[in-house]
Parts: C-alpha cells; sequence; structure tokens
C-alpha cells in the first residue's frame, strides 16, 4: 500500500483534471477533502444517493446556484454563502431547513489550499445552522471553463402546519418589516472588486435566517409574505411582491436602516442602497395588529437587531412602490434597469 | 454621514420651502432651468417638487453628458471597438446608450468586442500598459468636470511612453451650451420656453469658476444661481432664483461657496489648456452643431488622439425616429410629451439617451416621478 496516497494533503498543489476523472485521485480528494469536512451520518453512508426518512408535513426544496466574484470577501466566502443562500430560500416559505445537496463545479488550476478553505467554511455554516450536507458532486472543467469554483446547493424543509407564507399574499394596509440595515453584503463585494478597492470595514450580512424565521412564525403564524432581498436589493424584492399580489407600497426612507458606512460608500460610488444585495436581511408582511408582536420578536433575536417597520402595502393597480423621502417629498422606488452603473460626474 | 446629512435635513427644507412659498408671488410663475443632470436628478431622488409652490417649475435642461453626445459619434466608438479591434474604455453611464439601430456599447461587448467598463482614467491607462500589444482607446466624454482627468491620462500616457494608449475625445463645454440655448428662437423669439432664471453647474462650476456665467446674466438678463447637488442646495437656491426675479435683479450669484470660487480652479484650467483646445463646432444631440462648444487634442499630444490614430468611417447614424430626446435637452418638451416615453422606450430598452443615464430627464421621470403624472394629467382634465 502506498502510504502517501492515504489522507493527502490539500495544503498545497491544484486542481487538476485527474480530480475529476472518476479514478482515485477523485476518489481521495472526496474522502480526505469533502467527506472530512462535512461529514454526518447520513453523508457517510458513502452512498451515490443519501437515504433519508419522508418526514410529516409539507416539504419545500429550493436550489440555488452560486458564481460569486471574488470568492472569498470581508464576512464570508463561496462556501459559507452557498449554504446561508439556499437555507434562506427555504426559510422564507416559513419552513424549517432540515438537510442539504452541494454540487462543486471545479476549475483545472483552483489551488486545493483554497478549496479546502471554502469547504470548511461550508462544514461551519452548515454546522452553525444545524442543517447536515447529505449528498454531493464534484466536477472538473478544463482551465478558462470555470470561475475557480461555482457551488450549487439545494435545501429541503419541512412547513409548520398553520404557515401560509405567499407572495401574493400581500394585502393593502399589511405592515412592512425589515430585519435590518440593507446594502451591507453589496458593498462588502464591491469593496474587492477588481478595479475598485476601496478601504471600509463593512462586512458582508452572509447568514442563515431559519432561525429568526422559526421564532417569527411561532409568534405570529400568519404571517403573509417573506422574502430574502439579495439580488436587486430591497427594492427589487418589494417590486416582486406588489406585482405578484397586484397591490403598491408605501415606504418611510428615515425608517430603513442603513449603517453610515454603507451609505458613504454608496455615495461615494453613485448607487442607490435600495438596490444593493443583501445575503442576511428578510423582509416581512404581516397584518398591521401583529407588527408590532413581531417587530419585538425579530428585535430580540440576534439576526433582527435592527429590525424597523419600514411602511405599509398601498392599494394601487399599477403596483408602484413609493417613499416618502427622508428630506420630506415623495419618490417612486422602482425597479432596477440592468446593473446598477456608476455615474461619473 | 458627516458632511452629506446636513444638506439632506428635512427641518431645515420645511423652513425653506415655507420661505419659498411665502416669496414666490401668487400673480406669477417661475420657470428655473436647472442645467445639470445632477440637479436633475436630485430635485426627484429627494422629491423637492413635492416642497415647491405649484407656480415655481423646474426646465430640465440639457446638463447630462451621456444625453448630449450625438449618435455619430458613439457610432464611431461601437466601431473603433468591432473594426479596429481595440480595447474601448468607456465610463459606465455610457454602456446602454443606444447608437443607430439600437446598437449601444454593451450589445456590441456582447458580440465580441473588447470593451471595458471604467471608473476612472487611471484605469484605461492601467488596462494599456497591461496590454501592450493591444491598442487601448478610453471614450472621453463629459463637461469640465470630466476633462482634467483626461488630460492627466495623456499627460501621464506621453510621460510613461504608452504609445498604446489613445484618447477619443467628447469633451464640451457647458457655457456655450447655455449661451446656445438661450440664443435659441424657443427662448428668444418665440417664448416657447419660459427660462426665469438659472440652477447654474456645481462640479463644473468648482473647475471652471462662477465668472464664465457673469456674460449670459448681462446679455440675456436672466439671473444665474450656482448651486450644489444636495437637495438643500437646490431649494436655497431656488430660493435665491426667485429673489433675483422679484427685485428684477439679473446677477450671478453663488449659493455653493463650500466648493465654487469666481476664478475656479486654475491649476486644472492651465492643465486642460495645455492639453486641449477649442474645436470650432461640434455637434450636440438636441442642440445641432454648436461653435466653439467642444475640446479636441492639441497638435502636441497628436499621438495620443484616437481620431488622427484611426480612421473612422463615414456613417449615417441615425436616431430612433419620434425620439423626443433633442427636444427634452432643450426644454422644449417634457418627457411625458414623447410618445415612446413608458411605452416602447423604458430604462429597460431605453431608445433614446434621456432614458438611459440616471441624470437623463426621461430616466428621472421614470424612476422616481412616475405616479405624478396620471395625478397631474386628471387634475389637467378636470381643469
Amino acid at each position: 500500500m502506498n502510504m502517501v496516497d492515504k489522507n493527502v494533503s490539500y495544503r498545497s498543489g491544484n486542481v487538476d483534471m485527474t480530480h475529476g476523472g472518476g479514478g482515485r485521485a477523485m476518489a481521495d480528494l472526496i474522502r480526505d477533502l469533502f467527506h472530512r469536512h462535512l461529514r454526518n451520518p447520513i453523508l457517510d453512508q458513502g452512498n451515490d444517493a443519501a437515504l433519508i426518512e419522508v418526514p410529516e408535513g409539507r416539504l419545500v426544496m429550493s436550489t440555488d446556484g452560486h458564481v460569486i466574484s471574488p470568492l472569498f470577501f470581508p464576512g464570508g466566502d463561496i462556501g459559507s454563502l452557498a449554504v446561508h443562500g439556499t437555507l434562506n430560500d427555504v426559510a422564507m416559505t416559513g419552513a424549517r431547513p432540515l438537510y442539504l445537496t452541494a454540487g462543486f463545479i471545479l476549475e483545472e488550476g483552483f489551488p486545493l489550499a483554497d478549496l479546502e478553505r471554502i469547504v470548511m467554511s461550508m462544514a461551519q455554516a452548515a454546522n452553525d445552522a444545524g442543517v447536515p450536507v447529505i449528498t454531493g458532486d464534484t466536477k472538473v472543467v478544463e482551465k478558462g471553463k470555470g470561475d475557480g469554483v461555482f457551488i450549487t446547493t439545494t435545501g429541503l424543509g419541512v412547513v409548520p402546519d398553520g404557515v401560509r407564507v405567499s407572495a401574493d399574499r400581500a394585502k393593502p394596509g399589511q405592515a412592512i418589516l425589515l430585519s435590518g440595515t440593507i446594502g451591507d453584503h453589496g458593498v462588502a463585494i464591491l469593496s474587492k472588486r477588481e478595479n475598485l478597492e476601496f478601504e471600509t470595514e463593512i462586512l458582508s450580512d452572509s447568514a442563515a435566517l431559519h432561525g429568526l424565521v422559526a421564532e417569527m412564525v411561532a409568534a405570529v403564524p400568519d404571517i403573509a409574505v417573506l422574502r430574502d432581498p439579495t439580488r436587486g436589493g430591497l427594492a427589487a424584492t418589494l417590486n416582486e411582491i406588489a406585482r405578484a399580489a397586484n397591490v403598491g407600497m408605501m415606504l418611510d426612507e428615515a425608517a430603513i436602516p442603513l449603517k453610515p458606512d454603507v451609505s458613504a460608500a454608496c455615495e461615494l460610488l453613485g448607487l442607490d442602497p435600495l438596490y444593493v444585495a443583501n445575503e442576511g436581511k428578510l423582509v416581512c408582511l404581516c397584518e398591521e395588529a401583529d407588527a408590532d408582536k413581531l417587530l419585538a420578536v425579530m428585535k430580540a433575536h440576534p439576526h433582527g437587531g435592527n429590525a424597523a417597520i419600514i411602511g405599509h402595502v398601498t392599494d394601487d393597480a399599477a403596483n408602484l412602490i413609493q417613499m416618502k423621502t427622508g428630506f420630506g417629498g415623495t419618490r417612486v422606488v422602482d425597479w432596477l434597469a440592468g446593473e446598477q452603473l456608476p455615474r461619473i460626474c | 454621514m458627516k458632511y452629506v446629512d446636513e444638506f439632506r435635513a428635512r427641518d431645515l427644507a420645511e423652513k425653506l420651502a415655507v420661505q419659498i412659498a411665502a416669496e414666490a408671488k401668487p400673480d406669477r410663475t417661475y420657470h428655473l432651468m436647472e442645467f445639470c443632470g445632477g440637479h436633475t436628478h436630485a430635485i426627484f431622488r429627494y422629491g423637492v417638487q413635492d416642497l415647491m409652490p405649484e407656480n415655481v417649475k423646474f426646465v430640465h435642461g440639457p446638463g447630462c453628458p451621456v444625453c448630449v453626445l450625438p449618435v455619430r459619434r458613439l457610432d464611431d466608438a461601437v466601431e473603433l471597438a468591432e473594426k479596429h479591434g481595440v480595447i474601448l474604455c468607456s465610463y459606465g453611464d455610457m454602456m446602454r446608450v443606444p447608437g443607430t439601430k439600437q446598437r449601444s456599447l454593451i450589445k456590441a461587448k456582447a458580440d465580441g468586442a473588447d470593451i471595458r467598463m471604467i471608473y476612472s482614467t487611471q484605469d484605461a491607462l492601467k488596462i494599456a500598459r497591461e496590454n501592450p500589444d493591444r491598442q487601448v482607446v478610453f471614450f472621453a466624454i463629459g463637461f469640465e468636470t470630466t476633462t482634467p482627468p483626461t488630460a492627466v491620462a495623456i499627460k501621464q500616457a506621453e510621460a510613461e511612453g504608452l504609445e498604446n494608449f489613445s484618447v477619443f475625445c467628447n469633451h464640451v463645454l457647458t457655457p456655450s451650451a447655455i449661451g446656445h440655448i438661450l440664443d435659441s428662437p424657443e427662448v428668444r423669439d418665440l417664448g416657447t420656453v419660459k427660462i426665469d432664471g438659472f440652477l447654474g453647474p456645481s462640479h463644473v462650476s468648482s473647475v471652471i469658476g462662477s465668472e464664465p456665467y457673469e456674460f449670459f446674466a448681462e446679455e440675456f438678463a436672466k439671473p444665474v444661481v450656482i448651486a450644489g447637488f444636495e437637495p438643500l442646495d437646490v431649494m436655497q437656491s431656488v430660493l435665491m432664483l426667485i429673489r433675483q426675479v422679484n427685485e428684477g435683479r439679473a446677477e450671478v450669484e453663488n449659493e455653493y461657496t463650500r466648493v465654487v470660487t469666481r476664478e475656479g480652479n486654475l491649476k486644472a484650467q492651465a492643465l486642460v489648456s495645455e492639453v486641449f483646445e477649442l474645436r470650432q463646432s461640434f455637434e450636440w444631440r438636441g442642440l445641432g452643431e454648436v461653435p466653439y462648444s467642444a475640446l479636441r487634442i492639441r497638435d502636441a499630444y497628436a499621438a495620443f488622439d484616437a481620431e488622427k490614430r484611426f480612421t473612422v468611417t463615414e456613417k449615417q447614424s441615425r436616431e430612433v425616429k419620434s425620439c423626443e430626446c433633442p427636444a427634452i435637452l432643450r426644454g422644449v418638451k417634457k418627457p411625458t410629451d414623447c410618445k415612446l416615453f413608458g411605452t416602447v422606450c423604458t430604462p429597460d430598452n431605453p431608445m433614446g439617451s434621456c432614458m438611459v443615464s440616471s441624470e437623463g430627464a426621461c430616466a428621472a421621470y421614470w424612476t422616481y416621478g412616475r405616479f405624478r403624472e396620471p395625478a397631474k394629467q386628471k387634475a389637467e382634465a378636470i381643469a
């Protein structure tokens, strides 16, 4: 037996085509890197598919591809993001997430040490969330055909009885709650983009929100809508809800939590924080009468400390999101057209 | 945020609104042209119009650098990237502006042209350094604010001997455009565009100073107030303009004293005149040919002039038929007067330049102000 092949070190070297070739190198990588860090009884079965008991109730399932650049950013990396992103999509139905799966597409030449760092971060995030990664897949593509690492995760969860969260349940008069400051993730990412580096202390808000959601639905099972405002920011999410339910909204700009650093960075780059991505925030719509109770529950949770009631749903066939500006006027918060581009003067 | 929140304070805005309402005479209307897209943007983003009495009206001017660039120059830039195989570096605003047959830089990029979005001229220089075997062209657009950085880049390229770097220069001059508008038949003779005063440029004036506007104030008897881009700056400047109009004065006043002086930034001016000289004439979208309204690179720096390095073909450049951008840029029409506005032309699918830039009047109307129009039309229908 060749002792060197056992427990190969991944502190050095790069991904090569043999790591996806189906031979020993691939088996070693799976055993010594993926299984070693992500281990749990179901994954340890070591079969091609994970065998699980079917839980009672309504199942929800969500899948999400992660292609972020840069892979490592202040406050997280693609590994933790791939866990949080999918857990949050599952949680936004009011569900309790149970399992995750992960598919990796690796680019030839990607440093194994970076891959290990990503897998460890993923394991940590899954562990903290109490949701195991129970099966996975690895493929290697030739150099130039990927961007380091792409990770697709799928989440499976169960919705508690009596909970019926859906965008089309938005109704005029309902309160709009936001779990915390906006734009942190987008600004943290932008600060590390190659041609845009700037000094900031802002960390991505990347976090799993199902713990917060569990407490919210326990307190107010009749929550109408939950959404995590990721790409396109708060503005895109609210427009999606308004369109789905054929309603409008009126927001109060002064009530929307925003960190001074994020505000400053957006000012500098000509961005509107309403359109900047978040990875650890949620928007919730509930009956006006439940709003204060729900707000108190959110504020008591570590991921909702800065929660606020930011507006209410209106009856508007044009589905416009309007906002009372901090200045005292009113504006429309429209869909984002294209990507937010920096202004030049 | 310090030095920003102070200029967006609601309590001060309310006080100013009361003062403006008290001083604006009810028996007349005040038509104030904000020249700059930055002002247009601030007015809509903060809802400044809501704080104005009915008889104070903003007329949106042509001061959006992306909007006034004629289609032909954009077509030329696309040709540089597609036919001459250069790396074309452009500011982000320009990427989605439609050229002839809706061809934009972003579409040319998708079809394989090497077009890079940059944040500063320094990025373009860096790309030139990293690609010594490729020709790198910086697509320079903008008013006096963006001209000094272009001058710096050209001087830097010369000092470094960066032979693969050149500039496609489209820098234009604010005072000539204001003069042209004031001299237009719509303003002078026909009276179809009413302008009682100007909110003067803020960033542009930090470079050129407030002095160049003194001629307009005197010659055309129109008050000018140099105004900052923050919403309180706009409101304070409106009040100053109303006072001038009421008192029959037509002077250049400076509200933006924290940045603008009468003589401006002399160092930047010297740098610009070292590298650039006046063009006899330049086409503006909406305004047509405007004499002495733009800059070209001086012969001493001809080696960095993309117009000299590459020969672009004569072409039949054409804007979309029935796009009203030209009239909107002159203040003759409002975005909602355009048949295309909000129907075929939206920020997702812009037909004209004014719908692209966040400083364009159409984009500002659409993005921030859509809801006002039905209400207004209803009110007009009832009246």
